[in-house]
């Protein structure tokens, strides 16, 4: 079937649509969103299948070829990430029916959860740089909304902020989508490599690094590396959990799966500008890192996780070889999968105690010892302990960068683990041990129902640690196509 | 309530609103050959309305027009999907358009596109959005 790769985005698109008509039917909302939900992992699992075994699709929107018109490009990378989307959005899901409240229900809370996807998936499927920032805003548009729905003080004010640095970086990117533009006279992203390696027989032109540098601010800033993370700890502090774990969990990997799509596709004959996006990762990481020791706030210590998260799957593809390559690309799908299980059990906490204050808390692996143990392998996860599925991925991106000689990045990688583990076992040491205390939301919070979702993501992230010799082929058919750009060309533009 | 005599404003309302409803639906039927199309004739129908809810007031304006706006933007919606998903049936690449001329009893031979049919649906979403906005912030207090 010609459409495949696009019935991810058409079938959340499409539902999206008839959730507006049943905004005030809540248990047909469900039901409907749940199918299709349902129905987009499977699509997803069969790209992933129909790339494996044949290439790289591609897809022409209406039947213009492939410069002129718009192409969806689904390549292994993007099939496994719009696979692992969907997972999450499955999964995020199931929380929101116990959590979300009927209130939010009612206003169209569904309805922009599914937009929210479609842009996040339309993101990673495109072919066409433009189109990118259209998908970066119909994501970023759900989001505004996702963020503010409720209408609490917290969240007014941080949407603002929010609002505000994403509308400064949308303009930037049109802005550099315009310089490209000029400087190649196309907008395919396949076709803009060409011309660029065309252009770049001696070395790459100034300007042609100075847009590289401008991609890197704009998905930077959506991406949250190190200068530029100011906004997120503020405003992933706002929303409710199940929106905050979709947001850590995909938002700013599109941020960060847009520079390596940018970075490996179009300037990889201009080592500087993978020298500059080497040094802003290991600053993130020790940043992030800094940042998740220092508060006793459990939201903020995994928000500050995603920063340190993002700098060591970006210190991967800077230092381009294939073991780092292949380790990037494995560590980007287990950190989606185990932030958005770390957020909802955060979620979770929260909901018991009432507060997210670390002093706060204590003792609640007493009374919730299912709730005690998925946190602490989702911990162990997060910090690469080796059966789980955080290991793999580090490692290769270490083993990548003592290959190619970036001994400091290296090293501060392989630190980093440790103080995460530390961050991640502060929670777990300071809120699960200790002597029990009686909370506010002890007997309300349905701890049993909720578990279910973030139960799920860890089974998910422990089965993808340990078959890991089952998953490698698919990762490293993903790297291939990173190194060598040719492949995405010859897929895209057929001659 | 207080109640001015608008009455020049209501007059003249009711000979221009046919003017620009008029040229609005030119406008968006001019849309593949001319300027024009689905956006900006939504915009003008919008502005229509607009002039209608300044010359009365909402509950008026609602009793003559009974459109739920919202459900109106997702109908817009589901016209623009459903003309680029029915590409699917045919097994042929999303958003491929099909046109050719059509022999229709009074009308004779006409050149239809289903490009028309999306921008009926950009046409809907537009109208359906700007009167959203509008009401919402008018009936907010």
């Amino acid at each position: 079937m010609t459409n495949l790769i696009i019935l991810p985005i058409l079938i959340p698109l499409f539902t999206g649509v008839i959730l507006i008509f049943l905004n005030n039917r809540i248990m047909a909302q469900r039901v409907v969103a749940s199918i299709s939900s349902i129905g987009t992992i499977i699509a997803a699992w069969l790209i992933v299948q129909k790339v494996r075994t044949d290439g790289i699709q591609s897809l022409n929107i209406s039947s213009w070829d492939a410069p002129f018109g718009i192409t969806l490009v689904s390549d292994m990378l993007s099939a496994l990430l719009v696979l692992t989307t969907s997972i999450i959005a499955f999964v995020c899901l199931i929380y929101s029916f116990k959590s979300i409240g009927e209130e939010r229900e009612k206003y169209y809370y569904y309805a922009v959860f599914y937009f929210l996807l479609v842009g996040v998936n339309g993101a990673f499927t495109t072919g066409d740089i433009f189109n990118l920032f259209v998908f970066f805003e119909v994501m970023l548009m759900s989001s505004y909304v996702l963020l503010v729905l409720g209408g609490t003080k917290i969240q007014l004010r941080e949407s603002i902020k929010y609002l505000l640095v994403n509308v400064i970086s949308s303009a930037l990117f049109i802005i550099a989508v315009a310089y490209l533009y000029s400087v190649v006279g196309t907008l395919n992203m396949a076709h803009i490599s060409a011309r660029i390696n065309e252009i770049s027989v001696n070395g790459m032109p100034g300007i042609l690094t100075v847009i590289a540098v401008l991609f890197l601010i704009v998905f930077g800033l959506k991406g949250a590396i190190f200068p530029l993370y100011f906004w997120m700890p503020g405003s992933y502090y706002a929303p409710p959990a199940p929106v905050l774990a979709l947001f850590g969990a995909l938002l700013t990997k599109v941020g960060v799966y847009s520079i390596t799509r940018t970075y490996t596709l179009f300037f990889y004959h201009d080592m500087d500008t993978f020298g500059i996006l080497s040094i802003l990762a290991i600053l993130s990481i020790v940043f992030g890192v800094i940042g998740a020791i220092a508060y006793w706030d459990i939201k903020n210590i995994i928000i500050y996780n995603i920063i340190v998260a993002v700098g060591v799957i970006l210190y991967g593809i800077s230092v381009l070889n294939t073991a780092s390559i292949t380790g990037a690309v494995y560590y980007l799908m287990h950190d989606m999968l185990i932030k958005a299980a770390l957020f909802l059990l955060v979620g979770v906490v929260i909901s018991i105690t009432g507060t997210s204050n670390l002093r706060n808390i204590s003792g609640l692996i007493n009374r919730f010892p299912g709730l005690g143990w998925t946190f602490f392998i989702a911990a162990l996860a997060l910090a690469g302990i080796p059966p789980l599925s955080g290991f793999v991925g580090k490692l290769l991106i270490v083993q990548g960068g003592f290959e190619g000689e970036s001994f400091l990045g290296a090293f501060i990688t392989l630190m980093s683990s440790l103080l995460v583990l530390f961050s991640v076992m502060k929670i777990f040491i300071n809120g699960f041990w200790g002597k029990d205390r009686t909370y506010v939301g002890e007997e309300k919070a349905p701890v049993k129902q909720l578990l279910i979702a973030p139960v799920i993501l860890v089974v998910t992230s422990a089965l993808y640690g340990i078959g890991s010799e089952f998953i490698l082929p698919y990762i490293t058919q993903a790297a291939d196509t990173l190194i060598d750009p040719n492949i995405y060309i010859n897929a895209v533009i057929k001659e | 309530m207080r109640r001015t005599n608008n009455i020049i404003l209501e007059t003249a309302i009711k000979v221009l609103l046919f003017f620009i409803v008029l040229y609005s639906v030119y406008i968006f039927t001019a849309g593949h050959y001319y300027p024009g199309g689905g956006f900006i004739g939504g915009l003008m129908t919008a502005g229509a309305i607009v002039l209608l809810l300044i010359t009365y007031d909402i509950k008026t304006v609602e009793e003559f027009l009974p459109v739920n706006y919202r459900i109106l933007t997702a109908i817009g919606l589901l016209f623009a999907i459903g003309t680029s998903a029915g590409s699917l049936l045919f097994d042929v690449p999303f958003l491929t358009h099909a046109f050719g001329d059509v022999q229709l009893p009074i009308l004779g031979e006409l050149s239809l596109h289903t490009a028309t049919l999306f921008d009926l649906g950009v046409y809907f979403v537009v109208v359906g959005v700007t009167m959203t906005i509008i009401q919402t912030i008018g009936e907010d207090e």
